[in-house]
This record gives C-alpha cells, sequence and structure tokens, in this order.
C-alpha cells in the first residue's frame, strides 16, 4: 500500500494514467470492465506499477463491495498511487462517457418517436437481455465451472435467481447467505 | 420522455433529495452490481419506470460508452430533474461506495489471507450472478410487445448471449454487427 499523501508516481505519471483512461473511458460500450484487459496492459505489463495479483484482487473486491463494479477502476488507481491515484483513474473513466451519455440522451429523447429512434431501441432490446443474460453467466463461470465447490456455488447461483423470481424477498438477504455459505466452505 | 413517463408509471421521484437517497441506497444494496436491485426499486417497489421504460433505458445505457449503470442513473436523473437531477443520482450512487471500497482496499492485504473471507466472497459472487440472470429473466417479457415479434426477438437475445458467453466475441462487433441487424428488420416493420 502507498502512502497517504505522497505519490509514488511522478506528476507526468500521474497525466499519463488519467490520459490512459480517459481514453479507455469512450471505448468501454458495454460497461467498463470491457476494457479491463487494456487496463491490464498499461498498469500492469507496460509500466510494472501493480502486480498481476494486485489487479486481480482489485476487480473482485469491487465486484464483493456494495455499488458500482466500475469503482474497481478506483481501486486500481488506489493501488497504483494511494488516493490521488483513485481519483485519476476514475475522474478519467467518468468524465468522457458522462457528457457524452448525457449529450445522447437528450438528443435521443427529442427524436424519440421518429421512426429510426423507434426502430434503434426496437433493435436493441433483445440483444440487452441477450447480453444480461451472458454477463450473469461470466459472473458465475468462476464458480460454477473452474470453482473448487461447483455443486455448492451451481445450488446458490439457482437459489438465488428462484427467490428473486418468486418473492419480494430483498436481495441483501440472498448476498448474507452467500456471504454466510461460502464462509462454511460450500461455494 | 417525461410526458410519456407520467402516463405509465404511476409514481415519479419527487425531489433531486429524493433521486440522490434513492440511488445511495440501491448502490449500497448492491452486492456484485447494481443493476438487479435497480430493476427491482426503479421498477417493482418505487414504479417510477415501467418494465418496457426500463429495458428502453438500460438499452441505450448499453450501447452508449461507460459503466451501463452510471450512464442509467444519469439517462435517468437527466430525464426527471435535468443536468442536477443526473448529477444528484451520479453522486448519490457513486459517493458512499467508493469511500467502502476504499476502505476495503487498503484493509484487504491484511486480511486477503483468511480462508474465511475469500470464501464469503465466493458465496457473495455467485448470488451476484444468480441477480443478474433473474433480472434478464424477468426483462424477458418485455419481449412479448417487441414490435419484430417474439420469434426474432428471442433469436437476437439468444444469438447475442452466445456470441458474448461462449464465443467471447467482442461487445462492439456484436452490437454493430447483430444490433444493425436488428435495427434493419425493426426499421422495415415499424409503419
Amino acid at each position: 500500500m502507498t502512502g497517504f499523501i505522497h505519490s509514488p508516481l511522478a506528476t507526468a505519471e500521474l497525466l499519463g494514467l488519467f490520459g490512459h483512461f480517459l481514453l479507455l473511458s469512450l471505448l468501454a460500450v458495454g460497461g467498463a470492465i470491457t476494457t479491463a484487459p487494456d487496463m491490464h496492459r498499461y498498469v500492469v505489463d507496460e509500466h510494472h506499477w501493480i502486480s498481476d495479483a494486485q489487479f486481480s484482487a482489485s476487480v473482485a473486491l469491487a465486484q464483493a463491495a456494495p455499488g458500482p463494479n466500475v469503482l474497481f477502476v478506483a481501486v486500481i488507481g488506489w493501488n497504483v498511487a494511494g488516493p490521488i491515484g483513485a481519483l485519476a483513474t476514475m475522474s478519467g473513466t467518468l468524465l468522457p462517457s458522462t457528457a457524452l451519455t448525457l449529450y445522447a440522451s437528450r438528443w435521443g429523447t427529442r427524436r424519440r418517436e421518429t421512426r429510426g429512434l423507434r426502430a434503434f431501441t426496437t433493435g436493441l432490446t433483445p440483444l440487452t437481455i441477450g447480453l444480461l443474460l451472458a454477463t450473469g453467466w461470466v459472473l458465475a463461470q468462476p464458480y460454477v465451472i473452474d470453482g473448487p465447490h461447483r455443486l455448492g456455488a451451481l445450488a446458490l447461483v439457482a437459489f438465488s435467481i428462484a427467490v428473486m423470481l418468486r418473492t419480494k424477498l430483498s436481495p441483501m438477504w440472498l448476498v448474507g447467505l452467500g456471504a454466510f455459505v461460502g464462509m462454511l466452505g460450500w461455494v | 420522455m417525461s410526458d410519456d413517463l407520467r402516463e405509465k408509471a404511476t409514481a415519479r421521484p419527487e425531489s433531486k433529495a429524493e433521486l440522490f437517497f434513492t440511488f445511495n441506497r440501491l448502490a449500497l444494496q448492491g452486492f456484485g452490481g447494481v443493476l438487479a436491485i435497480a430493476q427491482r426499486e426503479l421498477v417493482e417497489r418505487k414504479r417510477w419506470l415501467t418494465r418496457e421504460q426500463f429495458v428502453e433505458m438500460l438499452a441505450f445505457s448499453q450501447v452508449l460508452p461507460g459503466p451501463n449503470i452510471v450512464n442509467l442513473a444519469l439517462i435517468f436523473g437527466d430525464r426527471f430533474y435535468g443536468l442536477r437531477g443526473a448529477f444528484a443520482a451520479l453522486v448519490g450512487m457513486l459517493a458512499v461506495p467508493l469511500v467502502i471500497v476504499l476502505v476495503l482496499a487498503a484493509a484487504y492485504a491484511e486480511f486477503s489471507r483468511l480462508e474465511v473471507v475469500s470464501g464469503a466472497l465466493r458465496g457473495m459472487g455467485a448470488v451476484a450472478a444468480g441477480l443478474v440472470i433473474s433480472t434478464a429473466i424477468k426483462l424477458m417479457g418485455t419481449l412479448r410487445s417487441s414490435r419484430l415479434g417474439v420469434p426474432l426477438a428471442g433469436v437476437f437475445a439468444a444469438l447475442t448471449f452466445v456470441a458474448i458467453a461462449w464465443l467471447r466475441w467482442p461487445l462492439v462487433g456484436v452490437i454493430v454487427g447483430l444490433g444493425s441487424l436488428a435495427i434493419a428488420i425493426a426499421w422495415a416493420r415499424s409503419p
């Protein structure tokens, strides 16, 4: 872990880090996680600022913690250069996509009832659902295919799906249950 | 879209503060991702969006670069309260979880060696996967009213799943390729 105030990186390196994440932001179609391989290339392979294990742990930690998964970007920045690093990677990731999203969404709202926009949303809705299913699958894979307790993990995934579809129970309870059975070593 | 929202969804956020706190609360419940919680809060509990409107907003959020759920918060906030609404939703969603995750990152090195901790993380990860899959299943119902027709919409959803989950094709290629085809068919079939 790096010092709290002093960054181990020179200003030029910090600007480089910020600039790289700024660039990746606009390429992150489908979510920030899709640019993770290139973030890895930049901070691990090219600059050796953090190790491979630190990179993977950053992603896993942000996924387990409450909040949007994009926060893994802040954890990577933090591990590279402390608070100023987190600021560099997080603002780099959010600024361009936020500006573009606001602009494009207003543009789309004004043209919402045009034939083009209707075709656009009608055409992309099935892809959105397929993509969501694929995301769930990719998230489940480390546990149900490659994990140490595949049957337990599969049962837990199936149980979560069933509870969400059949009850109004808050997902918080399921997450708590997951943590509990995980601690017991069943997953 | 706001006129349309008032017609279909039964409620709307009362203020920017409500927007802020709702997104804050849904983010704090979102272990392993916020999307499943967002669907439950915005559609099922608050009734600020219909299922169809949620999917449409999500489709937009996914096509635009950037984190999907962040884009969704921005679009949602913007449609009710403009720029300030967008930032109320965004900051509500990111601020507290950001502090939590950084504290965890600082503490992680200490605890990662404990088998109990890594076990709990695995269990939570498996549940998170289940939550996302259940959200996808719930939203499949919206395909019934698709102007593509149910069979064709189902085929496009299935092809997308196979291309991303199985073949691991790059997302941009799938959206440009399959997406343009789907949009072209929807265009040809629209009045």
